[in-house]
């Protein structure tokens, strides 16, 4: 063609031409950052958190009641769910509560310790004896409370507890309180 | 004498070894990804503190959220046993193909008499369809109620375990609607079950 032949000639002089071998070798770098890439994504992108489960027991709610202890109002502790995610919570009878009924909030200065100073206190009193929780959900409270709820009493190692249906003489409890 | 010449070496490094980790680890986290599932209506899981993980298998999860249950069903065998016997249970007859396509479904909440119209609709545009939440109420047989006891007969059939219930709820449903699914199961003596939460820091 038109192409000046400037490499100064005579080096293929009678020689055979040889065809260039190509490398075989592929830059692979390219490839490995798209690689890398995709990972960070994915990692990023997956939960590795699982759901966690909380298991709850409900009491046995047999028609035929069976043998039942009698529990002392002494050692037992209503905790009522209001709105506005908070608690009340007193010791005894609604009507005649033998400590006075204290909101509380939930979390490390809330309910928690109160749970504990309570469990230490009834412990001590009834000579090694276990403090007997009742949580009373009322209807204005939320799902939320009721688990949070739970998840005190498990963090401060109470056993004895239910979850009893509230009456009306604890709803006028709450109300008087501004939390229904 | 002449200068000892320092070697040029090559800056090209042999990317293959590289190349190879990183298209295995690729491949692993994409099988090991398990696609989220979408529930038919949100519910914002409250956290806890408790770290015992959900099972695989054996279970059912009931949805509440919005006043309204929906319901769910772990493993494709169990799904079809257990909508073979509530069949049974309201004289039904599902076509194989509606099987098939209940298999599949992931969570539903429609009345068993609107299930046949749920399954006719494409996987693609359930989001859309409203579904009116599973009929559940104080009284006995009310359809939740009967869902989870064919489910724990048709587990029993299959495998001899008992089913595990897990309750999901919105963390700001009211606690009537709470209250009302644990009474269904507590009907049917299951006082034993599971709050689905999230975790979080003591």
């Amino acid at each position: 063609m038109a192409e000046l032949d400037t490499s100064g000639g005579g080096k293929h002089k009678g020689g055979k031409v040889r065809s260039k071998k190509a490398s075989t070798r592929v830059d692979l770098t390219a490839m490995v950052d798209l690689a890398f890439l995709l990972i960070t994504f994915f990692i990023l992108t997956t939960t590795l958190q699982k759901p966690k489960a909380m298991d709850l027991v409900m009491p046995d709610k047999d028609e035929v009641t069976k043998e039942q202890l009698p529990v002392p109002e002494s050692r037992t502790m209503s905790v009522l769910l209001g709105t506005k995610n908070k608690v009340e919570w007193y010791i005894g009878l609604p009507s005649k509560p033998l400590t006075a009924p204290t909101v509380d909030g939930f979390g490390k200065n809330g309910i928690r310790k109160a749970l504990l100073e309570n469990a230490a206190r009834i412990k001590q009193e009834s000579g090694g004896k276990d403090m007997i929780v009742l949580i009373k959900p009322s209807d204005k409270s939320t799902y939320a409370d009721m688990v949070s709820m739970m998840d005190e009493l498990n963090i401060t190692n109470n056993q004895q507890r239910a979850i009893v249906d509230i009456s009306p003489v604890e709803i006028e409890v709450l109300k008087t309180a501004g939390l229904y | 004498m002449p200068r000892a010449k320092v070697k040029r070496k090559s800056t090209a490094i042999d990317m293959t070894a590289m190349c190879d980790v990183a298209f295995l680890l690729l491949t692993f986290f994409i099988l090991s990804a398990k696609p989220k599932t979408q529930d038919p209506i949100r519910a914002e899981v409250p956290a806890a503190t408790v770290e015992t993980a959900l099972p695989d298998q054996d279970f059912a999860a009931i949805i509440i959220g919005q006043g309204k249950a929906f319901y769910k069903i772990e493993g494709a065998d169990l799904k079809i046993e257990t909508l073979k016997l509530m069949a049974a249970k309201y004289q039904m007859t599902f076509t194989p193909e509606e099987i098939q396509a209940f298999a599949s479904t992931e969570s539903f909440g429609v009345p068993i008499s609107q299930l046949k119209q749920l399954l006719a609709v494409p996987p693609a545009n359930r989001a859309e369809v409203k579904q009116p939440g599973i009929p559940v109420d104080t009284n006995i047989n009310n359809e939740l109620y009967n869902w989870v006891h064919e489910t724990r007969t048709a587990d029993k059939g299959l495998r001899n375990v008992e089913l595990r219930v897990a309750i999901k709820g919105d963390s700001k449903e009211e606690y009537p609607t709470i209250a009302t699914v644990i009474k269904t199961l507590q009907k049917q003596k299951v006082n034993k079950f599971s709050l689905i939460t999230t975790l979080k820091q003591k």
